[in-house]
């Protein structure tokens, strides 16, 4: 047995109502974790992209790969962890500036990591920043100390490098020699 | 030419070739009802209870390997059909089940008679439609039928809401499916096939394990093939019962929980398990790391969901089995041209070992002149028959009993609650096959504590003069349960005991049909012969042994060679002298 590792899956969907429901229902019924989910339409507005962050051990990723493709809205399922990928996620927080420098000091974080103040109140900053979890959990830690107000923190995006994903995408049906060759 | 939603649905289900529709009206369908009495080429069969209707659907897709179509209403009708969908969903039975809805502008409102069937079955369904606007509905019902009957079969839901039937638009029904995201694999990988001839063509104790996806497919030509031409000796899953004939000499019986010591003994020392159409379920394998553990492991399934859920595969074949196996034995032949006898030769000590276990722990029980033994009910009943019929069961020891001693010789004859184990599922089971069948005998085998479930069904069998000849084991116990009470729960009989059950000849005749009873050994095949030989539905109680107990027994989560032939009090010694036995 493999050890138990975090997977990013993306997922290809009919954009129908239902279909989250459907992909949902399986993760809970066969009891699967879900870590993250992000949906959205894709550029084809007849389908919907998902990104879900999950972990098991292989034996665990592979049924959930091969659960998925068995729904019968789902188009594509591709395990992004058997390959580079870039992930990413965004996260909107409210902080204190009450104090005197505390807006200096919001700016100042703002700046090294990239993040962008989107909205402003007497005693606020909004602050919008983007990035891999370890860039978040490190804009987190360096504002806590102004006093968070509130948090929203988005599910995790992942795409595939384009060198090793490009022209040969794996299909639906790619694990291993149990499917027929014409696929 | 301009059609109501209704009028539609009947002409799609014409298109589909449906013949009989099982169902019970209500509120919102009753424009398609109306439809239904205007025009009589579609025959309703109306059940007593939605649950009997898609049991009776399941027992029509079974004996024909047809889409099964189910009937109902919204809200208490829908709900009704849950275990049916999920009993079909289990066994991979292709039925399509149309249910009523309220109005799509009132639906999340809690309408009268109002349930989110689409979301409650979501789970229980192969796939499942909600159909929002009528010029989708003849697309979504071609395709309900396309996605039960291929694949891995199962049941599809169509929701229809009232607005939906009564609309009316112009119908255009398509003459092919086309779904982007559901193209199951039907060719199996020719190399993994090349593979697995290899591995057969070595293996010097080799066994074939196969299911119901022979039946599925209907690939038991294929696999009476491979059986002739390899001669592995071969058993069968509950499921797969008359895949190969139950008098094929090859045939060592069903396995697992209650399978044959021979078939139990033969999968856990075997070198090569060829595993065709099942899903290495729990009550097959037992103690999963201890199943079949020194074999390698080919699996030939078209639902790759199945391969590797449970256990380890050496060489994973997805695809229709019976073509695969039609490659397979092409294969196999390439590879036996140099030498054609050497391949029999080489598994002749295998061969000859599994039919010293057969003889060893033949299926037995101790016989009696006095009580009735319900064992040899069966074999009466099979004796009387010959096996040229339909059986059904419901679930318990009675259904084990079926199994164990009825021989079926050929496939789509054997009806059975498999993988959700379904008490009520047999009565209208039986009666779906006999619609599907006119001519053919089919029995429904039960026990009076699963009779009871859909007893309501009587009035249909009466009413429509169905000539299913229903035998109850009645042994005034919940067998099976009392079985492991009697086991593993220190004889504590708790809510096991249902000895107030009614007079079942009086309830037969109550409703209409022919009772009769059998009390005594001698009385047994009176009984049968006068019984089976009318000519409409009838009625057999036999009060049987109430405290028979059926062997070989795996206790749950136990290997499949720790077969008790016993009670556990006295099992000590027997259980010594079998671990010698297989050392």
């Amino acid at each position: 047995m493999s050890d138990i590792q975090k997977h990013f899956i993306q997922v290809v969907v009919e954009n129908k109502f239902g279909v989250l429901s459907r992909v949902a229902g399986l993760f809970s019924a066969r009891g699967f974790n879900i870590d993250s989910l992000s949906v959205a339409p894709g550029i084809d507005p007849t389908v919907s992209q998902m990104t879900i962050e999950t972990q098991g051990d292989d034996h665990v990723v592979e049924q959930i790969v091969k659960q998925l493709n068995k729904l019968i809205d789902v188009i594509k399922v591709v395990d992004l962890s058997e390959f580079s990928f870039l992930c990413r996620e965004t996260l909107l927080i409210r902080v204190n500036t009450a104090r005197p420098g505390d807006r200096e000091e919001a700016f100042r974080i703002s700046e090294i990591f990239r993040a962008r103040i989107v909205d402003s109140s007497p005693a606020t900053y909004t602050i919008e920043v983007t990035g891999d979890t370890e860039k978040i959990e490190a804009i987190l830690n360096f504002l806590k100390p102004l006093g968070i107000k509130e948090i929203i923190r988005s599910g995790k995006i992942a795409i595939a490098r384009e060198e090793q994903h490009g022209g040969h995408r794996p299909s639906k049906h790619s694990i291993e020699g149990e499917y027929s060759h014409h696929r | 030419m301009k059609m109501s939603g209704a009028e539609m649905l009947l002409e799609s289900l014409k298109r589909e070739n449906v013949q009989h529709i099982f169902g019970y009206p209500g509120g919102v369908v009753l424009p398609i009802f109306d439809a239904l009495f205007k025009d009589p080429s579609l025959q309703v069969v109306l059940t007593r209870h939605e649950q009997g209707a898609v049991h009776a659907a399941e027992g029509y897709a079974r004996s024909t390997n047809q889409v099964g179509v189910v009937l109902v209403t919204s809200g208490p009708g829908a709900t009704n059909t849950v275990t049916g969908l999920a009993d079909a969903n289990m066994d991979s039975i292709p039925i399509v089940v149309i249910t009523g809805q309220v109005p799509t502008k009132m639906i999340g409102n809690d309408a009268f008679q109002e349930a989110d069937i689409v979301g409650i079955s979501r789970s229980c369904t192969k796939h499942n439609f909600l159909v929002r606007k009528i010029q989708d509905l003849p697309r979504i019902i071609k395709e309900a039928f396309y996605i039960a009957r291929t694949g891995r079969p199962g049941p599809v839901l169509i929701d229809l809401p009232k607005d939906v039937i009564v609309d009316r638009a112009d119908f255009i029904y398509p003459d092919s499916v086309s779904i982007r995201s559901y193209n199951p694999t039907m060719q199996g990988n020719r190399w993994q096939i090349r593979k697995a001839a290899q591995a057969i063509s070595k293996a010097k104790r080799p066994v074939l394990y196969a299911g119901g996806g022979i039946i599925s497919s209907d690939a038991t030509k294929e696999l009476l093939e491979l059986v002739t031409l390899t001669n592995i000796p071969t058993t069968l899953t509950l499921m797969g019962l008359g895949a190969l004939s139950g008098t094929h000499p090859r045939f060592m019986g069903m396995l697992g929980m209650h399978g044959t010591y021979a078939a139990n003994m033969a999968i856990h020392h075997c070198d090569l398990l060829i595993a065709v159409g099942v899903r290495f379920d729990d009550r097959v394998t037992g103690k999963i790391s201890e199943f079949s553990p020194h074999s390698k492991v080919i699996h030939i399934d078209i639902d790759p969901t199945s391969i590797r859920k449970n256990f380890h595969v050496d060489i994973p074949i997805v695809g229709d089995a019976k073509n695969i196996l039609k490659d397979l034995i092409e294969e196999i032949k390439e590879l036996n041209k140099p030498e054609p006898a050497s391949k029999e030769k080489l598994i002749d000590p295998w061969i000859e070992q599994v039919d010293e276990w057969e003889k060893e722990h033949p299926l037995t029980y101790e016989h009696d002149t006095e009580v009735i033994k319900p064992q040899y009910v069966i074999e009466k009943i099979y004796q009387f028959t010959q096996g040229d019929c339909i059986v059904s069961t419901d679930v318990g020891q009675h259904q084990m009993w079926t199994a164990q001693f009825f021989k079926f010789i050929k496939p789509n004859t054997w009806l059975t609650s498999g993988g959700l184990g379904t008490m009520g599922y047999g009565f209208p089971a039986a009666i779906g096959a006999q619609k599907a069948h006119p001519d053919k005998r089919v029995i429904a085998i039960t026990g009076e504590g699963s009779f009871m479930m859909n007893i309501q069904e009587l009035a249909t069998v009466a009413s429509l003069d169905i000539p299913v000849k229903i035998v109850i084991l009645n042994n005034k116990y919940l067998g099976m349960v009392r079985q492991w009470q009697e086991f593993f729960y220190g004889g504590r009989y708790s809510s096991s005991f249902i000895g107030q059950s009614p007079d079942f000849v009086k309830l037969a005749e109550a409703f209409g049909i022919v009772g009769l009873k059998a009390s005594r050994h001698d009385d047994v095949e009176n009984i049968i012969l006068d019984g089976f030989s009318r000519r409409g539905p009838v009625l057999m109680e036999f009060h049987v042994d109430p405290e028979e107990n059926v062997f070989p027994m795996v206790p749950a989560g136990g290997s499949n060679i720790e077969m008790i032939f016993e009670a556990p009090e006295q099992r000590d010694d027997r259980k010594k002298r079998d671990s010698i036995l297989t050392a």
